[in-house]
């Protein structure tokens, strides 16, 4: 091959090669220096090697650490449960309107996500129209409130992440042969065994994608957990944020950023290794 | 079109090992030298230090001593345009228009380019301290902020304009005593104030059952589960020094330590429904909660807006007071217009036009029969939210102004994990 021809592959990536780095690899490189180095917005901040931030930021924020993972991992499966249903009907009973109806799963998209979630909020105001008329018959003790609560933020990071798992589920539905789900039935499956042992692992690709998009989102999120949440109810996201932006903390913020980007990785890795990777291979 | 492999499994592995990667010797010595490389990175990354932003970073010199001196300014002149920066909805409007400032062009004829670009402190401060840093103007005269840190910062890094205030007789002339010489700008050096505002206690009289008088209201049993905190630890820890009858500008670490136990107990009892920013009020007009610590200027709007039952009291242990300051930062383009503003805001007329607007504390005290009257508004005259009674002007109490950056940071560590955990 000449030296033209072995160059174009490059080439052809360099926009995007470029793209990455400078707004990737550069700006990761540069949190990891930061979280190490040590000073004051006065005085200017200098690379020490402060290895220490790192044990400061686990002592003072793994409670943060700990719940923003459990809140991602809890509304990554309520989302999958619930996203799923829907993107096998769309894909296997859409019909001539799939487009539609894929359209009205992308309609939230078109208000800001700051908004969806003010909605919620008043949606589940104490004496609004869902709690309030569950209390004015009496199905509800008049002392319950949802907002600022677990189980609000919970909500929100659900619903806000339902969009982005069923579309890569139903990508993944929509390209399932249609004709291994008649072989199964032909070969004398009933409906559900030919569910769970054809599509469900044809439709692995598609868990892993929304998974990561869902998860990855949720554990940083700042804005459910400010709006709809209450005490003890903060997640890493708000205290980087405040640490950032408020404080100007920039070595506990930086530090507090890798921890998190170490942790979802190590996550991701081991979702691949227990559900994904090894398997997809078989079926390509 | 996805076809069936039927291979026995000798075979399907044999495919699998002629078509899959393998590690070859040429492969690891390439990536041995892109590791060689990522270690030569960390000298990259010492490069990646950040920048303070007082010292060395500004652009001193001998002229920058002088700017806002008497010297300095006999030498600059009228220009006849100003760059305003403000918070949204803080001058009056009609239909779009200002009429304050409207009548300021027609009077002096300086054009005022009006521009609402303050969210919040914090984040402006961030977007103007780069270009201060850097010597350059930030493109406007006027910018207001709260007092607090971000405000000190910036007289400490002296990036604003030491004020000519006998270009701005109206303000000694006018102005009331609460917003001369305050304790975060001494003799009013380099900000006049433009609203106040108070932060007390906000609740709702049929929810709690009783009227309030007392900021231990806010840790009464009674009201678990329905009380409201602010989540800015400024205002979070100036009312737990409150409750123990400390003055915040004179507290001690030791006092600060104390207050954030008390805080603590408070969450830890289950009283706080949330710590809330701007949004309390939502909440409070929800019912959501019964009482909280707020604004006075939002409990008039909800007064006005349909919430005519919710209350506001000044607790008689000492209410929060701050303001927000118009100050011109280093490097304006025309700080003569600048002063020639601030004079005209300071004549009650327009005072009045502006606080009948904003419904904040309007630090010009002779604005209130101008707004009872000429403007046929009592219930802003009226109202001790717009012009504090002398009873309530004696509880008022400055917040502690943080003299360095350890300062601030040791706020932050006692206060913030009663927000955050």
């Amino acid at each position: 091959m000449g030296l033209r021809q072995r160059l174009t592959p490059y080439l052809l990536g360099m926009p995007g090669g470029v793209y990455l780095a400078v707004f990737f690899v550069v700006p990761l490189f540069a949190v990891l220096s930061v979280s190490l180095q040590t000073g004051n917005p006065d005085t200017g901040f200098t690379l020490t090697w402060h290895w220490h931030e790192y044990v400061t930021a686990i002592q003072r924020y793994h409670t943060q650490f700990v719940r923003s993972f459990e809140y991602a991992a809890i509304s990554t499966v309520l989302a999958l449960v619930l996203a799923y249903p829907m993107a096998y009907w769309i894909a296997f009973h859409g019909g001539r309107h799939k487009s539609t109806y894929l359209l009205l799963v992308l309609l939230p998209f078109f208000v800001s996500f700051v908004i969806r979630t003010l909605a919620w909020e008043f949606i589940l105001s104490d004496e609004g129209f869902v709690l309030g008329t569950l209390k004015d018959w009496h199905m509800l003790p008049q002392s319950t409130h949802v907002l600022s609560t677990r189980t609000a933020v919970l909500a929100g990071l659900t619903y806000s992440a339902l969009p982005f798992m069923v579309l890569p589920l139903y990508v993944a539905l929509e390209r399932i042969d249609r004709r291994l789900v008649r072989a199964a039935s032909d070969l004398y499956a009933p409906p559900a065994s030919s569910f769970a042992r054809v599509i469900l692992p044809l439709s692995a690709p598609g868990i892993f994608a929304g998974f990561l998009l869902v998860f990855v989102t949720n554990v940083g999120d700042y804005v459910n957990a400010a709006i709809l949440g209450g005490p003890g109810t903060t997640m890493i996201g708000n205290v980087i944020q405040t640490s950032y932006l408020q404080n100007f903390d920039y070595p506990m913020a930086s530090a507090l950023s890798s921890l998190l980007i170490a942790g979802t990785l190590v996550v991701i890795f081991l979702y691949a290794r227990a559900f994904g990777a090894s398997r997809i291979q078989e079926y390509a | 079109m996805k076809e069936i492999q039927q291979l026995s499994e000798p075979e399907a592995a044999l495919v699998r090992g002629l078509t899959q990667e393998r590690f070859s010797r040429g492969q690891l010595l390439r990536r041995a030298g892109v590791g060689a490389a990522g270690l030569s990175l960390s000298g990259l990354l010492a490069a990646c230090g950040v920048g303070g932003t007082g010292g060395s970073g500004t652009a001193t010199g001998p002229a920058a001593d002088q700017v806002g001196s008497s010297a300095w300014w006999a030498t600059q002149k009228q220009a006849g345009v100003l760059d305003f920066a403000n918070w949204p909805y803080y001058i009056d409007t009609d239909h779009g228009k200002h009429p304050s400032l409207n009548q300021f062009t027609s009077k002096t004829g300086i054009t005022v380019n009006y521009k609402e670009v303050i969210q919040d402190n914090a984040p402006f401060y961030a977007k103007i301290a780069p270009s201060l840093q850097a010597g350059q103007a930030t493109g406007y005269d006027i910018i207001v902020m709260t007092n607090g840190w971000y405000l000190t910062e910036l007289i400490n890094h002296k990036w604003l304009i030491p004020l000519d205030l006998s270009r701005v007789p109206n303000f000694k002339k006018y102005a009331s005593p609460i917003v001369q010489n305050p304790d975060y700008d001494e003799r009013n050096t380099y900000t006049v104030a433009w609203q106040s505002g108070f932060t007390g206690i906000a609740y709702d009289p049929k929810l709690t059952g009783r009227p309030i008088t007392s900021i231990n209201d806010l840790w009464d049993p009674a009201f678990k589960g329905h009380v409201g905190m602010m989540s800015d630890n400024t205002e979070l820890g100036s009312a737990g020094l409150l409750k123990l009858g400390i003055d915040p500008p004179t507290s001690t670490e030791s006092d600060w330590h104390k207050a954030a136990n008390i805080l603590q107990q408070q969450r830890d009892k289950g009283l706080v429904r949330q710590y809330y920013d701007q949004s309390y009020i939502k909440a409070l007009e929800s019912g959501d909660t019964w009482i909280t610590q707020a604004w006075s200027g939002d409990i008039f709007q909800a007064n006005a807006s349909g919430y005519p039952h919710l209350e506001f009291v000044v607790p008689k242990e000492g209410v929060m007071h701050w303001t927000d300051n118009m100050m011109i930062p280093l490097g304006a383009k025309h700080p003569v217009d600048a002063l020639a503003w601030m004079n005209f805001y300071y004549q009650p007329k327009i005072a009045a036009e502006v606080a009948d607007w904003i419904n904040y504390i309007c630090p010009v005290p002779a604005a209130k029969p101008i707004i009872a009257k000429q403007l046929d508004d009592p219930a802003v005259a009226s109202s001790p939210l717009v012009f504090p009674t002398p009873a309530m002007a004696k509880k008022a109490r400055d917040y502690y102004t943080f003299r360095n950056y350890d300062q601030f940071n040791t706020w932050n560590g006692i206060f913030d994990p009663i927000i955050q955990s």
